[in-house]
């Protein structure tokens, strides 16, 4: 009935990289990288969370059932995310000649940035 | 499936369930339920990530001001010892997938311990909060214009890392219970399942920590937005 | 493939899942599949009841115009318990809870689920969350709608918000469970020989269920831990004030709340196709058809959600992104309905009450499909968005389909459940007037809608009245339909006619082991050689 057994060293060896990987996160975080330090900081938490699920949660060596189970949580996720972002990225978005402009990227911060009239911003019919 | 009163037949493992054939099924079972419920944690934490997802990219300035509120020392020391936790927590597993009953203890122990000190480091973290005035609905302030979208930000960080210090608990539980199965001998090679399970749980609880970490300490350090 | 059990009724007393143990602990304490699906039908029927009251009061002072029965916040709090007792009390739990427990190991050949201590625990869940809502309903009541949206929800409304969503949030992880549970025990015990291509339609469905459930549900149980919070603790995620987006709550509450109108009826249709295909004696058209649409509508129901919130401040182009998806996730809604209709033709129709509840929900839910086209029209939903219309839609859908499906896979297991016979006679009886009542109550619904009148006010104008009047009438003939399934079911638990192992002559693993079934359901464990629904093929043999 045994699983897969990893030797010690997978398991120290996945750790060493985490390790790394956590280092790498947050000295990135501190460069001036604009809007690339979120991409690479999500990017590094997800090659982390790969190897976790990997290595030390045995879907490697898991059956492809469990395999497909694991994808269909992301995917799931991955469609909440974006399909929402349908709605809330394109807010306000210019519909007609000289509209209202777009109530989406970083435009909502108070004061300064807002030339027009924020309330009711987003839906053009209002 | 046994025809009844065939109990002589063959030995029954103490710990084989009857609807079960077998322990591997047993075992196959276990695992897909497990992970089956981790699928469900994926998409309850999911919720909350939506809601920061969309202010993240409506407020950025308000998150970068609040997030550099956050102690990436602490942050980062908790991320560590999580990650640590992990790897005490996999070694226990294998502990007990070689029969090794004492080593088991000792790595669910260290487990243990190491994630106490993740939950104490966050005791800490929160009361430098409610100090700051940082919690909404307990006399919150914030200064400048963005105290709005911050307060939004910080409700998202208590939601966030309260649910995830309730798994924690909950684990720190769990691996209580564990530890003490462990400690009497309850598991051998071929019957381990319950240590492996409790495995699965904490590293899900350590990768939520993976994603809370860069996406609530590390906003903006670089200050680009403010 | 011979019945291993007599088809006689049997001559003598029976050791069965229902008399081998006795007293309230064995009940209260039992791991067996069957008897906690006998718990939960005693929680949904009461649940049932206490929504149907609610029910009868929104009929009750829709019957005239002005707002004379009960004021406008009473009124509120009749709809919203409504809603929540009828969705996450009854619809949710029904036919998966109810029939799924009791039937899916027996269709599998497999002794239990596999989990039943996690089972029982998923019904102490589900009680326990009943009782929070109950309490809250007895501490005043809510208002905001069974939706809950935000900000009413949030800043405003009453403290019985926080119960109610309290009881919901416990109240899923029954569904959760109940949904892991059916998946693994579909994953890993089936009988020898049971592929998946040889699984029977309503396997196929219960899994499909048992998806939505694992993976729409927790949204839910955080949407609402998330208000609850904000009620009490003042947080601000949805708080328009601060800069938050009430939006964002419709957006998670739906997310999950559009995929469990999935799981409301996509157990009943799998019962459907049982039903369909026994009282057809045929196999069922396309049978991998239905079993991968029964998929394609668990997958395609998450990516429709917004439908629900085309007025509600979404952009344009997201709304047309949902309305486009929202057409795709119709399509193998119709597949079904084309395959049962293709079963029955030239089949050996057999016209027993099962198959009566069944035609019935063909009818029914094929209008409510269809109306729910006319909805995922952006164009046309602007308009009847919030009127009626869309009340009688999903009405069709629920009641005409899912309800009417439950009680078609009742009225077919109802004999292996209790190895009793109900009168046919009256259940047909029932049935018509079931039928009758729920068309006189929704059908003028579509035309008050299409006219204008708002869902949700207790007060309407004039002109609308005798459409109201023949929906309230409708309403009160619905009651009593029900009224007499309960009571003949009931009387056939004493005085119906006992049966054999296969009274339908059905294929099923479930109908080759007698009726009520041993407490691990089969003497042998059964080995499947052959596919589903042979009947062509099939010879029954007696004794």
């Amino acid at each position: 009935m045994a699983g897969h057994v990893s030797p010690k060293s997978t398991y120290y060896a996945i750790f060493g990289a985490l390790m790394v990987l956590t280092v790498v996160t947050i000295y990135v975080a501190y460069q001036p990288l604009g809007s690339w330090n979120f991409p690479v900081a999500i990017s590094i938490a997800i090659t982390k969370a790969t190897l976790v699920i990997l290595f030390f949660m045995h879907a490697k060596y898991s059956s492809r059932l469990t395999k497909l189970f694991v994808g269909t949580a992301f995917f799931f996720l991955f469609i909440m995310l974006t399909l929402t972002m349908t709605d809330n990225l394109s807010r306000g978005l210019k519909t007609y000649q000289g509209g209202a402009g777009g109530a989406g990227y970083g435009q909502r911060d108070a004061a300064e940035s807002a030339p027009a009239p924020k309330a009711p911003e987003g839906t053009p019919a209002h | 499936m046994a025809v009844h009163g065939d109990h002589g037949a063959h030995a029954h493992h103490p710990d084989l369930q009857h609807h079960f054939d077998t322990l591997g099924q047993q075992h196959e079972a276990a695992t897909l339920g497990m992970w089956l419920f981790l699928i469900t944690e994926v998409m309850f934490f999911g919720g909350l990530f939506l809601a920061y997802m969309l202010y993240r990219i409506w407020y950025p300035r308000a998150w970068s001001e609040a997030s550099l509120e956050l102690n990436v020392l602490l942050g980062g020391t908790n991320t560590i010892v999580l990650i640590g936790s992990s790897l005490t927590m996999a070694l226990a597993v294998r502990a007990a997938q070689t029969g090794l009953r004492k080593q088991t203890v000792v790595w669910l122990l260290l487990t243990m311990a190491l994630g106490l000190t993740f939950l104490v480091i966050k005791y800490f973290e929160y009361a430098e909060k409610f100090e700051h005035h940082h919690v909404p609905g307990f006399d919150f302030h914030f200064p400048g214009p963005d105290a709005g979208p911050a307060q939004i930000y910080f409700s998202l960080y208590f939601l966030m890392t309260g649910l995830h210090a309730t798994h924690m608990v909950i684990g720190f539980g769990l691996l209580s219970v564990i530890t003490w199965m462990a400690a009497r001998g309850r598991f051998s090679p071929a019957w381990y399942t319950p240590v492996e399970m409790s495995g699965l749980y904490w590293h899900f609880v350590d990768i939520v920590w993976i994603f809370l970490f860069p996406l609530l300490y590390l906003v903006d350090r670089a200050h680009h937005f403010a | 493939m011979a019945s291993t059990a007599s088809l006689a009724a049997p001559t003598a007393p029976l050791v069965t899942y229902l008399n081998h143990q006795h007293g309230v602990a064995s009940w209260l304490l039992t791991k067996d599949h069957k008897r906690i699906g006998l718990m939960y039908m005693v929680v949904v029927t009461f649940a049932f009841f206490l929504g149907g009251i609610f029910a009868s009061m929104i009929r009750l002072e829709l019957a005239t115009p002005a707002g004379d029965l009960l004021s406008a916040d009473t009124y509120n709090k009749m709809f919203t318990m409504h809603g929540v007792a009828m969705v996450f009390f009854v619809l949710i739990p029904a036919v998966p809870a109810i029939l799924g427990n009791f039937v899916l190991p027996l269709m599998l050949g497999a002794k239990d689920v596999a989990f039943p201590k996690l089972n029982l625990l998923s019904w102490y869940i589900f009680v326990i969350g009943f009782l929070f809502t109950v309490y809250a309903m007895v501490a005043g009541g809510v208002d905001t709608g069974w939706t809950f949206y935000t900000p009413y929800s949030s800043r405003a409304s009453n403290a019985n918000v926080m119960m109610t969503g309290i009881g919901v949030f416990i109240t899923g992880f029954s569904s959760i469970l109940t949904g892991l549970n059916f998946m693994v025990t579909i994953h890993r015990m089936r009988a020898p020989g049971l592929t998946w291509f040889r699984l029977p339609l309503f396997v196929w469905a219960v899994y499909a269920t048992s998806l939505v459930q694992i993976l729409g549900t927790p949204v839910i149980a955080i949407t609402v831990l998330a208000l609850a919070i904000e009620r009490g603790l003042h947080f601000g995620i949805f708080d328009p004030a601060l800069g938050g987006d009430p939006v964002l709550f419709q957006h998670m509450f739906w997310f999950y709340s559009h995929p469990a109108v999935y799981i409301m009826i996509l157990p009943p249709m799998g019962a459907i196709s049982e039903v369909i295909a026994a009282f057809s004696r045929k196999s069922v058209f396309g049978y991998s058809f239905v079993a991968f649409s029964s998929l394609a509508i668990a997958i395609f129901g998450f990516l429709v959600w917004a439908h629900h919130m085309f007025v509600a401040g979404i952009s344009v182009y997201s709304a047309l992104v949902f309305s486009f998806l929202t057409y795709a996730v119709a399509i193998p809604s119709a597949v079904k309905v084309f395959n049962w209709a293709a079963t029955m033709y030239k089949g050996a129709i057999w016209l027993k009450a099962p198959m009566i509840w069944a035609i019935c929900f063909l009818g029914l839910f094929l209008v409510g499909g269809l109306t729910g086209l006319f909805t995922a029209a952006l164009g046309v939903d602007v308009h009847i968005h919030d009127t009626y219309f869309v009340v009688a839609h999903f009405h069709f859908i629920m009641v005409g389909g899912a309800i009417m499906g439950y009680f078609a896979g009742l009225h077919y297991w109802w004999p292996k459940i209790t190895g009793r016979m109900y009168s046919d006679i009256w259940a047909k009886v029932a049935a018509v007037i079931v039928f009758a009542g729920f068309n006189l109550t929704f059908g003028p619904q579509f035309i008050l809608g299409y006219l204008g009148m708002p869902r949700r006010y207790h007060v309407y104008p004039e002109e609308f009245q005798v459409l109201n009047v023949l929906s309230s009438a409708g309403a009160s003939i619905l009651g009593v339909g029900y009224m007499l399934v309960a009571i003949y079911l009931l009387a056939s638990l004493f005085k119906g006619e006992r049966v054999g192992a296969n009274p339908w002559y059905a294929t099923g693993l479930e109908w080759t082991t007698q009726s009520p079934p041993l407490p691990h359901n089969f003497e042998v464990q059964p080995i499947v050689t052959h596919e589903a629904y042979e009947y062509t093929r099939r010879e029954v043999t007696v004794g």
